[in-house]
């Protein structure tokens, strides 16, 4: 499983910066490193980059996991390295940014887009099969998730635009509904297409408001 | 009587049914619509009004059936799960009432990528079964989703649809059996111009009893060009068309005239097969040809219930 990124255009990190002069740039060890989008290379190549349109690189980092609270000990460290700096780029998923930007009192920037969390199907295949609904249905779609891999998210089997185990979106992206056939199928479970599916309670997720788990709430 | 209008009284008095689509304008003009109810109201026992098609903006199908009533037609109003969440169509269907609009549509709807809004946010809070059980819900025990009480009666014929030329072909039966049994009173099908399949299909449909338990209408949508045919086949979610009909278009002389005998030969091979109660034309912006089809199917006068 990993936090799956893609690069913000220069142009666009140029305008977040505004006026600010000195920058400090953050990568992350995990994730981004593998997949390529904020390992030590794409760090060198960002700071590259805006130091040549005219900023002041002060210096660099690749955290080892940047969405993970760093240790006490290390932030003095890391606020010491980063000081002087206007403005932070953080090469990282969204809760790396927010991670670090709980330790500086500067405007910490996303480099960039975090796109889903991704399943490794085969070498550099990566593929979104869980969009944290809060309430798991894989049960009874064998495995398959049709908020998640149905481009529409039904509930009650294909629409009409399922040709050929493809979806109708295009751009070869395959039905998800075809998907969950094939599997029930498979498993001789087919019995379990016949069955309406009652309407989702979304309010354990999406339109519930921020998730929040807390282990010190337990009893 | 679930809501005592035309359309299932035609149906239930065992009469071949016949609907016709009326597509709304990019706009706001109540005098298109008029104007094309006007043009075809003797050819069709009801008229559907789409929503919102290929997620392209036009006026809403409330609204435009609300004309479509004024007028005195018996209007369809289709309704898709893609725009509005469970809230906004319940909202809708009781405005829809409000209006005298007695049949609705339950439908998915095409993706957002379609249309001329691609990056608009795509709601599909409930599918189309959902929305269908939610219909018979409010029409048999006066509720809503929710479980609160609906103030007055929802008298709703209630449809939706179903493409027999889907994948995976195996699970559309039960997949329109699940529809029949959400609540479906009437099943308008995708277009068929590969006939022998949609035989195919309807024989099963009616091995499972379906066709006694909903009324099914296949859908008819008129030919007018070879371009038009190709670009159907090609970027029609949904649609199939025979490459042996479009040779048939390329190599005739008058294509209009050739479009018009293919649906004429198609709603005639229909006509006939078992469990098939009615057509339903989608004459998109051709909707003037309406008459002139129905005519020659030999299907007017419509009749008089």
């Amino acid at each position: 499983m990993k936090s799956i990124t893609t690069r913000k255009p220069l142009e666009e990190l140029l305008e977040l910066l505004g006026d600010a002069k000195r920058v400090f740039v953050v990568g992350c060890g995990t994730c981004p490193t593998l997949i390529g989008t904020g390992g030590v290379e794409q760090v060198a190549e960002l700071s590259a980059s805006l130091a040549e349109s005219g900023r002041k690189i002060v210096g660099t980092i690749v955290l080892p996991v940047a969405c993970e609270p760093l240790p006490f000990e290390a932030r003095g460290e890391f606020l010491a390295v980063v000081d002087g700096a206007e403005s932070v780029f953080v090469m990282s998923c969204a809760y790396g940014v927010r991670q670090v930007s709980d330790l500086l009192a500067v405007p910490t920037l996303p480099a960039l887009n975090t796109m889903f969390v991704g399943r490794e199907e085969q070498g550099g295949e990566f593929q979104e099969e869980c969009s944290q609904c809060g309430d798991c249905v894989l049960g009874l779609t064998g495995g398959i998730c049709p908020i998640t891999r149905c481009a529409k998210s039904l509930f009650n089997g294909p629409c009409g635009g399922s040709v050929g185990g493809l979806c109708e979106i295009g751009g070869g992206v395959p039905c998800g509904w075809q998907m969950i056939y094939d599997r029930l199928k498979a498993l001789g479970r087919l019995e379990l297409l016949e069955e309406i599916l009652p309407v989702r309670d979304w309010s354990k997720s999406f339109s519930g408001g921020p998730g929040h788990y807390s282990m010190n709430q337990r009893k | 009587m679930k809501a005592g209008t035309n359309l299932e009284k035609v149906l239930e008095a065992d009469q071949f049914a016949v609907t016709a689509e009326i597509g709304p304008p990019k706009g706001g003009s109540s005098k298109a619509i008029e104007t094309k109810g006007e043009a075809i109201r003797h050819a069709a026992d009801a008229f559907n009004v789409t929503d919102n098609q290929t997620a392209v903006v036009r006026m809403s199908s409330l609204a435009a059936c609300g004309i479509l009533k004024r007028m005195g037609l018996d209007p369809v109003m289709q309704m898709l799960c893609r725009d509005r969440n469970r809230i906004m169509l319940q909202s809708d269907i009781c405005g829809a009432v409000a209006l005298g609009i007695g049949n609705l549509l339950c439908l998915t709807g095409d993706h957002v990528k379609f249309g001329n809004h691609p990056e608009a946010k795509v709601v599909f809070d409930i599918d189309s079964v959902q929305l269908i059980a939610a219909v018979k819900t409010m029409r048999e025990e006066g509720k809503f989703i929710s479980g609160e009480e609906v103030a007055g009666p929802v008298p709703m014929f209630i449809g939706a649809v179903e493409n027999p030329y889907a994948d995976p072909f195996e699970y559309r039966t039960a997949r329109l059996s699940k529809k029949v049994k959400a609540g479906a009173d009437f099943i308008q099908t995708q277009a068929v111009y590969d006939v022998p399949r949609f035989a195919e299909w309807m024989k099963e449909i009616c091995a499972e009893g379906i066709d006694r338990r909903t009324h099914i209408l296949a859908g008819i949508i008129p030919v007018k060009a070879v371009g038009m045919a190709r670009y159907m086949r090609d970027y029609v979610s949904g649609v199939e068309i025979p490459d042996a009909m479009i040779k048939r278009l390329e190599k005739a002389k008058d294509v209009r005239e050739e479009g018009i005998k293919v649906i004429l030969e198609i709603i005639e091979e229909v006509k006939v097969i078992p469990g098939v109660h009615g057509i339903h034309v989608q004459a998109v912006g051709w909707e003037e040809i309406v008459p002139e089809i129905i005519e020659r199917a030999g299907l007017l006068p419509r009749p008089a219930l």
